[in-house]
């Protein structure tokens, strides 16, 4: 049975590491794995995804509307915006952290006030502060690893050897703190 | 060895297995990361950014000629620029064998057409290839020299981009050497005068019929036989979005080599099966290959004419559903255009632009694009690379022919565009006596497509240094005499630069230079520009009165707060530009002092 992970934020939040990573753990672990991002303007700031699929055998790169088993999103608003690719019976889990879009920082529009309440109004939500767990890390960019060990806890991968990964893909002086993020991350769930 | 790779690494990677040796390309969204692949095999492949997708193709034509297998990379527009050299090479064929990757956009992410380059290779007779995933993109890649070099043509793989964009797993193998063919001439395959290319279209034909009886036995394309009640023929990732739908519940004709289309397979498996569904991206290519053999499908009338055939739309066009989703109201979530970042260059001279009256914008493919959009609304068209300078030619002479007309074109176009076809525009301009005011923005690299270097930016794709083109130099060889260079960050230069060229009668070329504020700065940049981005600036909430003038300039590092009525900048998203402090209107916006 095919498995679909969709990770969700705005450009230069860190998804495209992190699911590199996920990628990379789930094909060391026999996996045949696909992941699809769009990119093509590299202006910052964008509405971001990366959807990872695995199983067997997978066919279609993409997620299909309705077919995410879980939808880990790094910004409060972009989780609405990519509800409805998630199934009804599929878990959230938000980074509880805004960023404003261009209309919402010109004053033409209000960041939604309540994203939380309406997630959780409708499916399993997990609230995460993997922003300010990040600080108290001492350093704020390995978010998105926190966030990594929330979905690798909340799809039941802690059988992968995941230290192996991160050593190997990651510059060897950040390896430690990003493997203390990797633990919050899944203590979160 | 197994490896993730995008379906662009995995054609680098092909084309490195398969002893390429020459590579060229123009960058271009979704295609652009195959050259930046090539180019990593630095000891064995020469990879190169060519100034346009026509002098690309032809570099590779050259490569093929003197005996080495080559590669071209570019968007599917890119084809349109590069179709003069292919429908004539396409006659002559090759020595060493030559690979074009045209990559489609179905959906038009980051395009301004959808254009199916599948019918460039039937108009130029060629054989053509469709990968579905990244092990097809490297396994194609290999086959596709190998079909070249058997069939004496050169070869299109047709690209989608999420075959290009998306990871799956690939088994990598070792590189085969290739010996560079000695070079022969002969002029009754490469001169293409109209007595030889008589013969070679005679040629084409006989090759026509090899290729043909190729597709028909060739295991590129082949059958999945499951229950014969539904059939679905299908190329590229299209058949992955039908398995996606349908799973073994319905039989597959899967169609890898596509030009031309395997007629005998398309009868065999028309005859076995009830109802044939054909699921493609754009153009109905094989449905009318089907409809022309007789037999009945479901294609364009089932399937919408445009956008990706996603499994979503698959389902919802066989099924009347979707698959259940999470509703709810879309009101709540605010959308997220790109905008210019922060510290953009083209910001300073938008916000100029935009406040004229009487002019028309003629834009160009690149960030700037943007400023056809709120808060600039500086741009009236753009049509294709490098078109801003002649489109705007052709209205102002139209604008001139109307008695009292104040109307004055502004063409606006990069660095890269300019090197692209921009050139030949403004030859034409200096040649027919225009008097429009032309500019040529500057940021010192190839920006949108995520920072290629090109020929003004002094280094080559491989990070030689090289010779740098100097656009002041070229415009005045061309004949301009009013050239005047400016920094865009600077409001006052760019608005007497703008009254000048807008008052003059004969044609003007405005440089702006300044680099883009997401380029890694090279030793020259870090030289010639002074304190690169090293500033901050905040508002003194105390001066501040609310006016949004700061806001109108668009930079994503301000923000307004509604209740305060006060501006605001996050310090760590500014980058010091200084264009809203020229804009305030009460001196609100100062350096932070370090």
């Amino acid at each position: 049975m095919t498995k679909s992970i969709l990770l969700v934020g705005v450009g230069g939040q860190g998804t495209i590491l992190a699911s590199k990573l996920l990628t990379t753990g789930l094909m060391e672990a026999g996996y045949d794995v696909k992941m699809s991002e769009i990119h093509g303007m590299s202006q910052r700031g964008g509405s971001v995804s990366s959807q990872v699929r695995y199983g067997e055998k997978v066919e279609s790169p993409v997620i299909e509307l309705g077919g995410a088993d879980i939808l880990i999103s790094f910004e409060k608003m972009e989780a609405l915006r990519w509800l409805n690719y998630l199934k009804p019976n599929g878990k959230v889990v938000v980074n509880d952290f805004e960023i404003g879009s261009a209309p919402i920082l010109s004053g033409k529009a209000d960041y939604p006030k309540n994203a939380i309440g309406i997630l959780e109004d409708k499916v399993k939500t997990t609230v995460i502060s993997a922003s300010s767990e990040a600080e108290k890390l001492g350093n704020p960019k390995v978010m998105n690893i926190i966030l990594l060990g929330a979905i690798i806890k909340a799809m039941g991968l802690e059988e992968i050897n995941w230290d192996k990964i991160l050593r190997d893909n990651i510059k060897e002086k950040l390896v430690e703190i990003n493997l203390k993020a990797l633990k919050v991350g899944m203590n979160l769930v | 060895m197994k490896k993730l790779m995008t379906g662009n690494e995995a054609i680098a990677r092909g084309a490195y297995e398969a002893g390429v040796r020459y590579a060229s390309a123009y960058p271009g969204t979704p295609s652009t990361e195959i050259l930046e692949n090539v180019a990593l095999y630095k000891e064995d492949i020469i990879a190169e950014w060519a100034n346009n997708e026509k002098v690309a193709l032809e570099a590779t034509i050259g490569a093929s000629m003197a005996g080495a297998r080559t590669l071209a990379a570019m968007k599917h527009v890119g084809v349109n620029v590069a179709a003069d050299p292919l429908f004539t090479f396409a006659y002559t064929g090759v020595y060493g064998g030559l690979v074009l990757v045209s990559a489609d956009e179905p959906g038009q992410h980051s395009s301004q057409n959808e254009q199916d380059n599948r019918l460039y290779a039937k108009a130029a007779k060629i054989p053509m290839l469709e990968p579905s995933n990244s092990q097809e993109s490297k396994d194609f890649t290999k086959i596709a020299l190998e079909i070249s070099e058997k069939f004496d043509a050169p070869v299109l793989l047709r690209m989608t981009t999420r075959v290009c964009h998306s990871k799956g797993i690939v088994e990598c193998q070792d590189r085969e050497e290739r010996e560079i063919i000695p070079y022969k001439k002969d002029i009754n395959k490469f001169v293409v005068v109209p007595a030889v290319a008589r013969k070679l279209r005679v040629k084409v034909e006989e090759r026509q019929k090899k290729l043909l009886e190729f597709s028909n036995t060739t295991e590129l394309n082949f059958f999945e036989w499951n229950d014969t009640k539904v059939g679905v023929i299908s190329s590229g990732v299209c058949y992955n979005y039908a398995k996606e739908v349908f799973g073994d519940s319905v039989s597959y004709l899967k169609i890898g080599f596509s030009q031309p289309l395997p007629t005998e397979k398309i009868k065999e498996f028309c005859t076995k099966v009830e109802k044939v569904y054909i699921i493609e991206e754009n153009d109905p290519y094989i449905e009318e290959q089907v409809k022309i053999l007789g037999f009945n499908c479901f294609g364009k009338d089932v399937f919408p004419a445009y956008g990706e055939m996603l499994p979503e739309v698959i389902r919802q066009s066989v099924f009347g559903e979707t698959m259940p989703t999470l509703n709810y109201d879309e009101k709540e979530v605010v959308a997220r255009p790109p905008v210019l970042c922060a510290g953009c260059p083209h910001r300073g001279f938008f916000v100029q632009l935009g406040k004229r009256k009487n002019v028309m914008v003629s834009g160009d493919i690149g960030c700037y694009s943007l400023a056809f959009a709120e808060p600039y609304n500086a741009m009236d068209q753009n049509i294709c690379m490098g078109a801003s300078i002649s489109v705007g030619h052709g209205a102002q002479k139209v604008f001139d022919l109307v008695n009292e007309n104040k109307m004055k074109v502004v063409s606006v176009l990069g660095d890269s565009t300019f090197f692209h076809t921009g050139i030949n525009s403004l030859i034409n301009v200096a040649y027919n006596k225009s008097n429009t005011v032309n500019v040529i923005l500057d940021n010192r690299i190839t920006g949108m497509t995520g920072h290629q270097e090109n020929p003004g930016s002094g280094y080559t794709l491989q990070g030689e240094k090289t010779e740098e083109l100097n656009i002041e130099a070229i415009v005045r060889a061309l004949g301009f005499k009013n050239v005047v260079i400016i920094n865009p960050n600077d409001l006052t230069a760019v608005k007497n630069a703008l009254d000048w060229a807008i008052s003059l009668d004969e044609p003007s070329v405005i440089i702006t230079r300044w680099p883009c504020a997401l380029k890694k700065f090279s030793p020259e940049d870090k030289e010639e520009f002074k304190n690169l981005f090293t500033d901050k600036y905040s508002v003194d909430a105390e001066k501040c009165i609310g006016c949004k003038a700061c806001i109108r300039t668009g930079c994503p590092a301000i923000s307004f707060d509604n209740e305060a009525k006060k501006s605001t900048i996050d310090y760590n998203a500014c980058v010091g530009c200084s264009v809203c402090s020229q804009v305030c209107p009460v001196k609100a916006i100062g350096k932070v002092e370090k």
